[in-house]
């Protein structure tokens, strides 16, 4: 018995060791997921991104029918990459309002003329207010909306073309 | 080709992670009341940063944090509780967002660890007292 207490410092220190390898070699999950996903969207009203497009209010995203919401910007690398799969769900009938962060309208209107525009409405979020309210932590995240305005589907990153299918899933489900 | 994407990409999203905006008006500035200042950071210095995971939202430089800091001050400079705002954020983020973890089941170990390991270390020491005292 004494000589198993005179290791068990030894072996909780080991175990401590073992902790601290596991932590080093698998970080904590970067994304964070929004806790609004099942609840109503947060009030709103943004003035509009750009001239060619409409303003977005939260009321936009109470419509009677599921809608997809794409948080973007004109400085954000991934968000090119996804703006052609973003047209692709557009022709597919999907409506995507979209949220631009921190933008110009000149910078916003440039991105939609080179990287293709699938938005009906775009509302600026200068200060990233909205997107905060919306429990979202980067640039591009999409969120699935239904008719009633209920969050139901948060997608971080950008929606890439095997995504598609999920998003439609998503979609299909919150009407 | 993967390599070479990998390395372009490496080069080019430093310039380009950031937008070409100014700081939030409040990111950077204090408030004028002494005592919401106060408030304000202390509540910044127990937020973490979402997009540089690891630090507070006091410490970092990243526009994100500038957004949550004027936004902090901007809603205590309206009178509003710091504990509000926090629980404002949690609902949003989760605990993950605060430094300071709420007591629940999945933390209570965490907040009652310490006060076990003091009453062991507390009885361990009462024990060698007494035998170190009686010889």
């Amino acid at each position: 018995m004494r000589k198993v207490l005179l290791w068990l410092p030894l072996a909780l220190f080991g175990l401590l060791l073992g902790v601290m390898g596991h932590g080093i070699l698998h970080p904590e999950q970067t994304t964070i997921p929004s806790k609004l996903v099942g609840t109503k969207v947060p009030q709103f009203e943004l003035p509009a991104a750009v001239p060619s497009h409409p303003a977005l209010t939260s009321r936009d995203l109470a419509s009677g029918k599921p809608v997809l919401l794409n948080i973007f910007a004109s400085w954000c690398l991934p968000c090119i990459a996804e703006a052609p799969v973003l047209e692709e769900l557009k022709a597919k009938g999907v409506t995507i309002h979209a949220i631009a962060i921190r933008d110009k309208p000149e910078d916003v209107a440039r991105f939609l003329t080179e990287h293709g525009d699938p938005y009906a409405n775009i509302g600026s979020d200068v200060s990233s207010r909205v997107q905060i309210s919306f429990g979202s932590s980067g640039v591009p995240e999409s969120f699935v909306i239904n008719g009633k305005g209920i969050i139901r589907h948060q997608h971080i990153g950008d929606i890439q073309a095997q995504d598609i299918p999920k998003i439609l899933k998503a979609l299909e489900e919150a009407r | 080709m993967k390599h070479f994407v990998l390395t372009l990409l490496l080069l080019a999203s430093p310039v380009l992670a950031d937008s070409r905006m100014g700081a939030a008006p409040l990111a950077n500035v204090q408030l004028t009341d002494v005592r919401q200042e106060q408030q304000a950071k202390a509540l910044m210095e127990t937020i973490r940063c979402l997009v540089c995971q690891g630090q507070s939202i006091a410490d970092s430089d990243a526009e994100m944090a500038g957004d949550m800091r004027s936004l902090i001050r901007e809603r205590i400079q309206k009178g509003e509780r710091p504990e509000a705002i926090r629980t404002w954020l949690i609902q949003r983020y989760g605990d993950w967002v605060t430094y300071e973890p709420p007591l629940s089941v999945t933390t209570i170990f965490l907040w009652g660890l310490p006060v076990l390991l003091l009453m062991m270390g507390g009885g361990l020491a009462m024990g060698r007292i007494r035998r170190t005292s009686k010889r």
